[in-house]
């Protein structure tokens, strides 16, 4: 059953083609890894999905309906940069995800901040950042910020999340802590993810899925000439090593 | 060593600080010596000691008649009118700021607007608030308001639209509203902004208080000083610049302290 469709979608900007007859499918819970050329269009593709911004042609549906026109609670996201508000402390960015959404102040009564305050440490105690939760962004390491990002994300409790390359700005191991986070986040929700990523073998790693965003049509005249589309689609399950499902029991011995 | 690379020391730091206000204070005690040794009624130039003399006289002195000590009436009539004036420019520059920051439709009706205001020369307009506004206390706060409310609604909405898009959309994936928007994410981030823009447009400010006050009052700093410059009162002149500047300094303080109080996150930034 799709839960995300995408159908013949084009993107230009100033009749410029950015992105052109894009269709693709994904289940909910589905994790969708993005990988293509710098440039291509993966940022684009994602702001069509957060509805941040309308495609050319073509339609989106989310569970069978088409998005309303701006972003809302049912799609999180998470940048490179710029995700966590810098002038509020761990805590309130956690808690801003109740807040923000609470009322048109944006402001919640004493006793609901008290719960959220509450629901925010222990939040901060499971990703490891209770210690920090009275501290600025800005004293944070990158990594921190993007675990913070990501909680805050959740806690809005989104049916889609959407990660425009989150662990780009990372050192190799911190990257690899948050593979381990990301993992453990997705098993515990079960959330439908779409990540734009730079790095084939974390896409491989992590998606169920890896599609791949470049041009068909290529005139080096005119190397703006046309958009890129879905050139590939692969089965990232088991690491995207080939993978048969047997039908019966073959009575011998499968490694763990 | 090159010369970009001669760092001074702390006593140096000192001692270099200090160094154009002693050479001024020396040049000044010379010429006014100077002038007075060809003339002792000069009064141009009067000496240091009357200085200081005159400034007692104008702190703790009551007036014979009113028994009022004009000094600090006119400190009180100046602060509030700037106070009044600037606050209210703050205030508008903060609310029409982040309307066009935040708001297309804002900016798209706003935006040139306010750019050909800020080209009026504020004090052309002075004698238009007095014909308007009469000769009140509310065309003197009108003109300081109007002389730096351009400045700070367009210093206000550069900042808002500063602000991460990133941002922008991450709030609105948490379901705010554009009002919460503009409480919680905006107004926080651009309120050290306005300090530091209220603490550069204060220069501007004081200059319309002064020229205001000049023109039409009846107490007031810069009606003191137009006044008694009709009786070449050099020395209550000097005094009352001395406090004008000092004045301007410790408002000046205030508002950095203020800024790294209430907005600490915003100095590591
Ligand atoms: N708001 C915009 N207006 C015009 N062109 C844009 C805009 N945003 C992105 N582009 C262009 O669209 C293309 C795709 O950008 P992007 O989606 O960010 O690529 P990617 O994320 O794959 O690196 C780029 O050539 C970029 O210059
Ligand atoms: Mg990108």
């Amino acid at each position: 059953m799709s839960f995300v469709t995408v159908t013949d979608l084009f993107l230009d900007y100033d009749r410029r083609p950015i992105l052109e007859r894009v269709n693709l499918t994904a289940r909910e819970g589905e994790f969708v890894a993005i990988v293509g050329a710098s440039g291509c269009g993966k940022s684009s593709f994602l702001r069509l999905l957060l509805d941040q911004e309308r495609p050319s042609r073509g339609t989106i549906l989310v569970d069978g309906q088409p998005l309303t026109g701006e972003p809302n609670r049912q799609r999180g996201i998470v940048f490179q940069r710029y995700s966590v508000f810098p002038h509020m402390t761990v805590r309130d960015n956690i808690v801003a995800a109740e807040a923000l959404g609470a009322n048109p102040l944006g402001i919640l009564g004493r006793s609901a901040r008290r719960d959220a305050r509450a629901r925010a440490e222990a939040t901060l105690e499971r990703i490891g950042l209770a210690h920090v939760a009275g501290s600025y962004p800005s004293a944070l390491s990158g990594g921190m910020q993007q675990r913070l990002a990501i909680a805050q994300a959740l806690a809005a409790k989104p049916r889609i999340l959407l990660l425009d390359e989150p662990f780009g700005a990372l050192d190799p191991g911190t990257r690899l802590r948050m593979h381990d986070f990301l993992s453990d986040i997705r098993t515990e929700t079960g959330m439908t993810i779409f990540m734009v990523t730079h790095d084939l073998p974390e896409a491989f790693k992590l998606g169920d899925r890896v599609i791949v965003f470049d041009k068909t049509r290529w005139d080096p005249q005119a190397p703006e000439a046309y958009g890129a589309t879905i050139t590939y689609d692969f089965d990232a399950r088991h690491g995207g090593i080939p993978y048969q499902t047997p039908k019966e029991d073959p009575h011998v011995p499968v490694p763990a | 060593m090159r010369l970009i690379n001669r760092r001074p020391g702390p006593p140096a730091v000192a001692a270099l600080a200090a160094l154009p206000f002693v050479a001024v204070a020396l040049i000044y005690a010379s010429a006014s010596a100077a002038r007075r040794a060809e003339n002792p009624q000069d009064r141009l130039l009067p000496a240091p000691a009357q200085i200081l003399d005159t400034a007692g006289r104008l702190l703790f002195e009551p007036d014979r008649r009113t028994g009022d000590i004009l000094f600090w009436i006119d400190t009180a009539v100046s602060l509030q009118r700037l106070g009044l004036g600037v606050g209210i420019a703050a205030l508008t520059g903060l609310v029409i700021g982040l309307a066009i920051g935040l708001l297309p439709l804002a900016r798209a009706g706003l935006a040139s607007f306010v750019e050909v205001l800020s080209l009026i020369p504020p004090l052309a307009v002075l004698p238009i608030l007095f014909l308007l506004l009469g000769l009140g206390e509310t065309a003197k706060v009108a003109l300081i308001a109007i002389g730096i409310t351009p400045f700070l609604i367009r210093d206000m909405a550069g900042r808002t639209a500063e602000i991460p898009p990133e941002q922008i959309v991450k709030a609105q994936t948490l379901g705010a509203s554009s009002l919460a928007i503009a409480l919680r994410v905006a107004l926080p981030q651009v309120m050290p902004r306005l300090i530091q823009s209220v603490r550069l447009a204060l220069g501007p400010a004081w200059l319309f208080l002064i020229a205001a006050e000049a023109i039409a009052s009846e107490a007031g700093l810069g009606y003191r000083i137009f006044l008694v410059r009709r009786f070449l009162a050099m020395d209550v002149i000097l005094v009352y610049v001395a406090w004008i500047t000092l004045l301007a300094f410790l408002i000046d303080r205030l508002l950095r302290y203020a800024s790294r109080r209430f907005f600490p996150w915003a100095e590591t930034a």
